[in-house]
């Protein structure tokens, strides 16, 4: 797979699903605490989403930041816009704004989110070779 | 290594009077928190004013500077 067809791809996991999050590891295992934090915010709503793991290979990542312009991971996509990174999502988590955006009930407990259940992991590792 | 005051000083001179707080989270020199009240960010998004301070650093985000949290906002806002 060369860089085109990552992009490619990525465009397409953009496109094709409404809540998209490209993080390091997956929501059940995340690799970095503030992935874990995203994934858990949108377990803690509820939302079904799509989340791809960047770690596979470094060009995934490269590809990513080049096409949104946001240079740090996770980075979350509703409706195919970027919402941002973990400070942004969090901080929408907290007000309300997110579960406004994604169309759900704010829960009302709002605990420290943990990662869990819910979600639909893409596989790119598979089609990188 | 970066030192919370040099990351301090960038974002000041990249936006003028702004009143700026960068705290080095693990002590390691490589994840940062940073505070920024700028009226510069008025009538942004939220994606924009981050990406402003992001802005100032470049490819050393990821890179040198492994993680920066970021957290902005203006003057006459509520933190």
């Amino acid at each position: 797979m060369n860089n085109d067809e990552i992009r490619e791809f990525i465009q397409q996991a953009i496109d094709e699903n409404n809540v998209m999050l490209f993080m390091k590891g997956t929501p059940n295992q995340p690799a970095c605490g503030f992935s874990a934090r995203t994934a858990g915010a949108l377990n803690a709503l509820g939302v079904q989403y799509a989340a791809l793991d960047i770690l596979p290979d470094p060009r995934i990542r490269e590809e990513l930041s080049g096409l949104s312009g946001w240079p740090t991971i996770p980075q979350l996509f509703v409706n195919k816009e970027l919402v941002g990174g973990s400070d942004i999502v969090m901080e929408m988590f907290e007000s309300g704004e997110l579960a406004e955006l994604l169309g759900v009930e704010q829960p009302e407990e709002s605990p420290e989110p943990e990662p869990e259940v819910a979600q639909r992991p893409i596989g790119l590792e598979n089609r990188l070779d | 290594m970066p030192t919370p005051a040099e990351l301090q000083e960038r974002i000041r001179a990249a936006l003028p009077g702004a009143e700026v707080t960068v705290d080095d989270l693990t002590g390691g020199g490589d994840h940062f928190r940073a505070e920024v009240v700028s009226d510069r960010f008025e009538g942004l998004s939220r994606i924009q004013q981050h990406k402003l301070v992001y802005d100032v650093f470049g490819t050393e985000i990821g890179g040198a500077i492994h993680a920066l949290s970021i957290k902005t906002s203006t003057p006459g806002a509520t933190p």
